[in-house]
């Protein structure tokens, strides 16, 4: 693979064809805020706060750094007034659900976000889709996915292949960065094995 | 049925079939898209054909189920031909006499054909017709002459010419460069020059190519591609069919939204003629040259019209946009080289062929070429599809073919381009249709929706519905979008119930650039354009609502208040029994009161007070007078007292 130069925050940096800018980025110690990448995981470019600034042939753009592939002579800014601002707002967004998550916290403190910009949701769900996903890509077992969509848009496990799956596994529970995942597996543990008493009484 | 294995063959057998037609012979066309079917014209279908079999004519005339031929706002449509006798609003009982009087007699039905607005004439010929006389229906106008379930009547009109001179008479590499000297641009949504998308995939080194109808029209109002799928389906497979040859394809995909059960049917039907007659298939026309077509239905979500998720969800998979940075027509369906253009786009190819780049080109401005379909809907008295070129002024399309607003109510604005799109006001009318001019004016062509307003639309109030049905139909995968979105929606609401504040509006300027510069697909991207192009324009309207609590346009329920003038209330009852709420007071003789804490403000008294007494006033952002005190309710009437 040939080795691909570029510039980010003003730095030479080396990078191999086929890797993203995120990817260059930090093997270079550069760092650039993400909620939705893992490197075990494909890119999801969902939550955006990767963005930066690319400059091509004069002309810039906005783009998300986790998808955005290297380029000969690419010049990257991973912060300016613009990038700033648009991940003061996505933080603000997603602490309309999850004001005290720690890594969302940090976050607002560096771009001076308000956790309580918006009126409080009732999810604490961010979907990033580290659950999700890390239980399709790397468990194989698609015991977790997203029901829905647009605002109404949940994660949700599968009864049937949780209660076999999650018991001993949990491994995407870390990966949250809110309070959302257990949340959503004690209840849907609590609505596949029901007391016995509302068993009956259900009627189904 | 026969295959057909050159271009000879080809023009002999449509010979052949133009020989058994005679011009002469009666032919009643009837409009059968999915409009006119919704207002009865499978009925009137069943009853000319009871009828002429009754009057022994079965022999002598020809009935013909066709498209939608545009004008729904007077459908069921019929069309007698070769007199070209338009017909509208037909219903079955009008038959027998269509048949015995026009067909028999030759006579014209006076009271069925279309009366001028203006003048009061009655015209008999489409033709003379301002809705149909201002058009200019390249793409749309066989619709109304051929039945979409006989290849043979697309035959007839010289359908697959274009098909058999592309394969017989030019390379790839020529028909490319004819569409690319078109200037064609995407008629979906974003205007990209179609020869340049199929270029790019035609130059690219994976060597399995696909080509897609993209027909998932989800805009609200707009409804052009439904009725070319369904009037013209073989035009659509032959532009298809062109544009697979030129890049080098050899399957092809049409996503059609299963909303659309009749074009389903009729583009399936046109697949399995075209399969027959040798136009699809293997060794098409004799050429060598292989392409296949299968059909995709939708399963109804807006965001599949966005080219990357519509290929995700033609995958199989849920139907979400690609976060990638590269182009479809490089990187598309199963990672292959796709070119994806809408219904409309590909409708365009054969005439492009036909008759030559050039001709093309002399429709339109420098930047847009052609003609483009509208869809006129909304506070218009023309409600319909209308094709013109491309540089019309809006106003001519608004008042020439669609004849205005009705009621006698003033125009406020105009939006085009889908719920992605804008609304343009009044003093930009004289704006020439195009994909810069629109999108200069801050909205823009999209697939061509027109959605016209009065001067009672509230437009803060129709930029919250449309942020409401974005937020329903985003995909919910990108946080500016979905997190955006929801918001921009919360804060919308609470101003159309009068509980703005000051700093909405620069709240929602500061969610609108985040959507706008960081969402992951066009959808998001332009999904605040309902807000920001109102704001643009209305921002007095937004300030209004925020600051007074009142809605100029006197739409916001919370906001408005019915109050009955006593000065010309007459106690005629009329208002007080239709009141669904009971919330007026009065009776005989008594001048009625509105109880304010009753009164839902569905506005039934507003419409009943006769307009000679016009004492039902609405008010917004001024408190309501307070009720007249009882004693002095009771009205003497001297006249009646004699």
């Amino acid at each position: 693979m040939s080795e691909i130069l570029l510039q980010i925050d003003g730095k030479e940096v080396r990078a191999k064809e086929g890797m993203t800018v995120l990817e260059a980025a930090r093997s270079a110690g550069i760092t650039i805020p993400t909620l939705c990448h893992h490197e075990k995981l494909e890119p999801f470019g969902g939550c955006r706060l990767c963005i930066v600034e690319v400059e091509v042939r004069g002309w810039t753009n906005l783009v998300v750094s986790c998808v955005y592939p290297v380029a000969n002579h690419l010049i990257v800014r991973t912060r300016s007034e613009k990038v700033d601002r648009i991940r003061k707002m996505i933080l603000e967004l997603l602490m309309a659900h999850a004001p005290d998550a720690f890594e969302l916290l940090e976050l607002a403190k560096e771009y001076g976000a308000d956790r309580n910009r918006f009126e409080k949701e009732a999810s604490f769900c961010i979907h990033c889709g580290l659950c999700v996903r890390y239980c399709a890509e790397v468990k194989k077992k698609n015991a977790v996915g997203f029901v829905d969509r647009g605002i109404r848009k949940e994660i949700s496990f599968i009864p049937e292949i949780a209660s076999r799956e999650c018991w001993n596994c949990k491994e995407c529970f870390p990966l949250c960065p809110t309070e959302a995942l257990q949340a959503a597996f004690v209840l849907t543990k609590a609505l596949y094995s029901p007391p016995p008493s509302s068993q009956s009484a259900s009627g189904e | 049925m026969l295959r057909i294995n050159s271009p000879a063959e080809l023009e002999k057998f449509r010979k052949g079939i133009l020989s058994k037609r005679d011009p002469n012979k009666p032919c009643i066309t009837l409009c059968s898209g999915s409009a006119c079917h919704a207002s009865g014209s499978g009925d009137v279908a069943a009853s000319l054909e009871a009828e002429i079999e009754k009057q022994g004519l079965s022999a002598e005339v020809d009935i013909r189920r066709t498209g939608c031929h545009g004008f729904c706002e007077r459908g069921p449509i019929i069309v007698i031909h070769p007199e070209e006798i338009c017909y509208f609003q037909i219903e079955p009982k009008d038959v027998p006499d269509i048949i015995s009087q026009t067909i028999k007699e030759k006579k014209v039905i006076e009271r069925l054909l279309y009366t001028d607005p203006d003048t009061r004439e009655k015209i008999i010929h489409e033709s003379e017709i301002p809705f149909y006389k201002n058009q200019k229906r390249l793409v749309f106008g066989s619709n109304g002459s051929i039945d979409p379930k006989s290849i043979d009547d697309y035959l007839a009109i010289g359908g697959y010419s274009a098909l058999a001179k592309a394969l017989s008479e030019m390379s790839a590499d020529q028909v490319l460069g004819e569409v690319k000297k078109s200037n064609l641009r995407g008629r979906g949504g974003g205007g990209f020059p179609a020869g340049r998308k199929w270029e790019g995939s035609r130059n690219a080194p994976e060597p399995v190519k696909y080509v897609i109808v993209n027909a998932d029209e989800g805009d609200p109002g707009a409804y052009m591609d439904r009725a070319l799928l369904e009037g013209n389906p073989h035009a659509i497979l032959e532009g298809l069919t062109i544009g697979a040859y030129a890049i080098g394809s050899h399957e092809g995909y049409i996503y059609v939204r299963q909303e659309y059960p009749l074009a389903v049917e009729n583009v399936n039907i046109a697949i399995r003629q075209a399969e027959a007659y040798g136009f699809l298939g293997k060794n098409i026309l004799g050429s060598g040259f292989d392409f296949k077509v299968i059909v995709h239905q939708g399963a109804g979500a807006f965001v599949c019209g966005e080219s990357t998720a519509l290929m995700t969800a033609l995958e199989g998979r849920a139907g979400e946009p690609r976060p990638k940075y590269v182009r479809s027509n490089i990187v598309g369906l199963w990672g292959r080289p796709s070119v994806l253009n809408n219904v409309e786009t590909w409708a365009n190819v054969p005439l492009i062929i036909n008759k030559g780049a050039d001709w093309f080109t002399q429709f339109g401005t420098e930047g847009s070429k052609g003609t483009k379909i509208f869809s006129l809907v909304g506070k218009i008295t023309n409600t319909g599809l209308v094709e013109v070129p491309m540089g019309t002024p809006l106003k001519d399309i608004i008042y020439k073919i669609g004849g205005g607003i009705p009621g006698g109510k003033r125009f406020k604005a105009v939006q085009t381009g889908g719920p992605s799109g804008g609304c343009i006001p009044e003093d930009l009318l004289d704006l020439e249709v195009g994909f810069d001019e629109l999108t200069q004016a801050g909205s823009m062509m999209g697939s061509g929706g027109m959605i016209v307003m009065d001067e009672e639309t509230c437009m803060v109030d129709v930029s919250r519905y449309f942020i409401d049905f974005l937020t329903d139909e985003s995909c919910g995968k990108c946080v500016p979008c979905r997190e955006g979105l929801r918001q921009m929606l919360k804060i919308l609401t609470r101003i159309t119930e009068g509980k703005g504040k000051e700093g909405d509006i620069e709240l929602l300027e500061e969610i609108s650039e985040t959507a706008k510069d960081a969402a992951l697909c066009a959808l998001g991207k332009s999904a605040p354009n309902p807000f920001l192009s109102t704001l643009r324009y209305f921002r007095d309207e937004y300030e209004a609502h925020i600051r007074e609590k009142r809605c100029p346009a006197l739409s916001c329920k919370e906001l408005i208040a019915y109050h009955i003038d006593p000065a010309r209330c007459q106690a005629c009852m009329i208002c007080l029994k239709k009141c669904p709420a009971e919330a007026i007071v009065g009776g005989k003789n008594r001048i009625h009161v509105v109880d304010q804490k009753k009164c839902t403000k569905c506005g039934t008294c507003f419409e009943a007070c006769p307009p000679r007494f016009a004492a039902v006033k609405k008010i917004s952002g001024e408190p309501v007078p307070s009720p007249i005190p009882e004693a002095e309710r009771t009205i003497i009437r001297k006249s009646k007292e004699k």
